[in-house]
């Protein structure tokens, strides 16, 4: 039953990371950017919902429809002043200058708020630490409940706005073939900055449910950051559903990790990670068909000219 | 007035001169084949027109404006498509997400889904299909209604024929040809000589950049287009009339 319950909690756990993943899978599935900043700005926006709730008294659920907005023009100037640059200079240029960004976020954090930790749980009453009990041995976290449904809320309408949507499926086109959409009338640039403050948001929601469920600090970013990359490899870059797969086997080896030994929380995960990674280069494309769905389709044939 | 005016346009490749200093004018209505070897300059200057290749040097102007610095996005509202070598449709999008993709784009007119596949049915029975799953003729036709989809005034047409079956081909003509008789002026790259010459009212030969004939089609005999084409004065094809 503790097994039982050690795998259950790890769901739990992994929907929180596929919530943190979604947003870099997304990124990545548009416009192929790692986005190393991703976590710092997740906690960037944990923090502003942290200061509309300590300072304005503001409740984060409240406070989440001011900082998306916020957060989504950042988005749009972050790809505007950032990103559209660095995408000129090959692969490695963006790498290089979301992890500058990181780091420049992460210091201006720790300048305005210090190295303290900070949690928004007391903001929200009784649901920080409400549960149901299942049986004797299992119990169920209220927030948990919560974020396992936001995580499932957001990736599914995320990929339903893509699959049914007109901007929706601006996106997916502009995602497959960048230099051709501005032929049917479409505007690439305009199309990116707005998936990158669509990108933002999500971040958003991520790191709001960050610092409900846990603690965060100016340094936070880059362990959130590690875990959404492991999490978004695991389920295949560029596939929704496979980010919330991949999210949830990994808060599973987690927890059973910490099962076995209670050391072995970390250890498990990056383990699982490196195993999956390793798969992955040797089984590559027969992997590859497991994913259940995908935001970037398959590789277009279409130049290959093909006899009728 | 022309729809299509086109003053001493140069594009590049880096160093390399693809279109040098073409003259062209194009009135409502007109379909004119653009013919001329590999590197000619035909799809360059396709692509210039559409916005898709900066011009170097000379000036577009489409229905009286200058629109030599306009973005290919901002083309395609006043009525000006381009359909790629290549087809370059969205393989991994359905074939009626390709053509919903395109629609509301351009200018209001009569091509809707429903009247793009009456002019291509072929395209009927494939709509939930995977654009890259299609054969070449049908992504041919998928690609052509796509244009259609912004209702343009100038469609331009590269290389059509290229790679398909002569069912293929045949097929998709009898839909193009239709295509004027709605007011669409059409611009068409064609490797087929034969072809080009019986749907086009003007031939345009481009070779190493430069136009080297214009003449009616209909007072255009394939010799006198070959000569062009090769940019040598020979006898070559004597007697080889249309």
């Amino acid at each position: 039953m503790i097994f039982l319950n050690q795998c259950l909690q790890g769901i739990f756990l992994g929907a929180y990371y596929a919530l943190i993943a979604c947003s870099l899978s997304f990124l990545f599935g548009v416009m192929r950017i790692i986005n190393l900043a991703h976590g710092s700005l997740a906690v960037l926006a944990a923090f502003l919902l942290f200061v509309l709730a300590d300072r304005y008294g503001l409740s984060p659920w409240l406070g989440l429809v001011l900082v998306i907005p916020v957060m989504a023009a950042l988005g749009f100037l972050l790809q505007i002043l950032v990103l559209e640059r660095s995408l000129k200079g090959g692969l490695l240029v963006p790498l290089l200058s979301t992890f500058g960004l990181a780091i420049v976020i992460d210091n201006l954090l720790f300048q305005g708020f210090g190295a303290d930790t900070r949690s928004l749980a007391p903001y929200i009453g009784d649901l920080s630490f409400a549960s149901w009990s299942l049986s004797d041995d299992i119990t169920v976290g209220q927030l948990d409940v919560i974020i396992l449904a936001a995580a499932v809320a957001l990736l599914g309408g995320l990929q339903l706005f893509l699959a049914r949507t007109r901007l929706g499926r601006t996106i997916r086109a502009t995602a497959e073939a960048p230099e051709i959409v501005g032929l049917i009338g479409i505007d690439a640039r305009a199309v990116y900055a707005l998936s990158t403050a669509l990108a933002m948001a999500l971040a958003t929601v991520a790191g709001a449910f960050l610092a409900l469920r846990a603690t965060f600090n100016p340094y936070s970013g880059g362990m959130q950051l590690l875990f959404a990359f492991e999490a978004v490899v695991i389920g295949g870059f560029g596939s929704l559903w496979g980010t919330l797969i991949g999210g949830i086997l990994l808060g599973v080896a987690q927890n059973l990790g910490a099962f076995v030994n209670p050391h072995g929380f970390l250890i498990a995960g990056h383990g699982f990670f490196l195993a999956i990674l390793i798969a992955r280069l040797y089984l590559g494309p027969r992997l590859a068909r497991l994913r259940l769905a995908r935001l970037r389709p398959r590789r277009p044939r279409p130049h290959a000219a093909r006899p009728a | 007035m022309p729809l299509l005016t086109v003053e001493n346009l140069t594009a590049t490749h880096g160093l390399l001169h693809a279109v040098r200093g073409v003259d062209l004018a194009l009135a409502e209505g007109e379909t004119l084949a653009l013919v001329g070897a590999n590197g000619a300059g035909k799809t360059t200057l396709l692509r210039t027109i559409a916005g898709a290749h900066r011009a170097a040097l000379g000036r577009i102007r489409f229905d009286g404006a200058d629109i030599t610095l306009l973005p290919a996005h901002r083309r395609v509202p006043l009525g000006i498509a381009l359909v790629p070598e290549g087809r370059r449709l969205f393989a991994g999008m359905t074939v009626a997400e390709n053509l919903l993709v395109a629609e509301g784009r351009g200018r209001a007119g009569r091509w809707t889904m429903a009247t793009v596949l009456d002019a291509f049915p072929q395209l009927r029975p494939k709509l939930k299909s995977r654009a890259g799953d299609l054969s070449g003729g049908q992504q041919q036709a998928a690609a052509i209604a796509r244009a259609l989809m912004s209702n343009p005034r100038l469609l331009l047409l590269d290389e059509v024929s290229l790679g398909l079956s002569p069912a293929a081909v045949e097929q998709l003509y009898v839909s193009l040809a239709a295509l004027p008789a709605g007011g669409t002026t059409i611009v068409l790259v064609e490797q087929d000589l034969g072809r080009a010459l019986g749907v086009a009212d003007r031939v345009v030969c481009l070779l190493e950049g430069r136009i080297t004939y214009e003449g009616r089609a209909r007072e255009t005999t394939r010799a006198r287009v070959l000569e062009a084409y090769f940019g040598v004065s020979s006898a070559l094809g004597a007697g080889a009339d249309r």
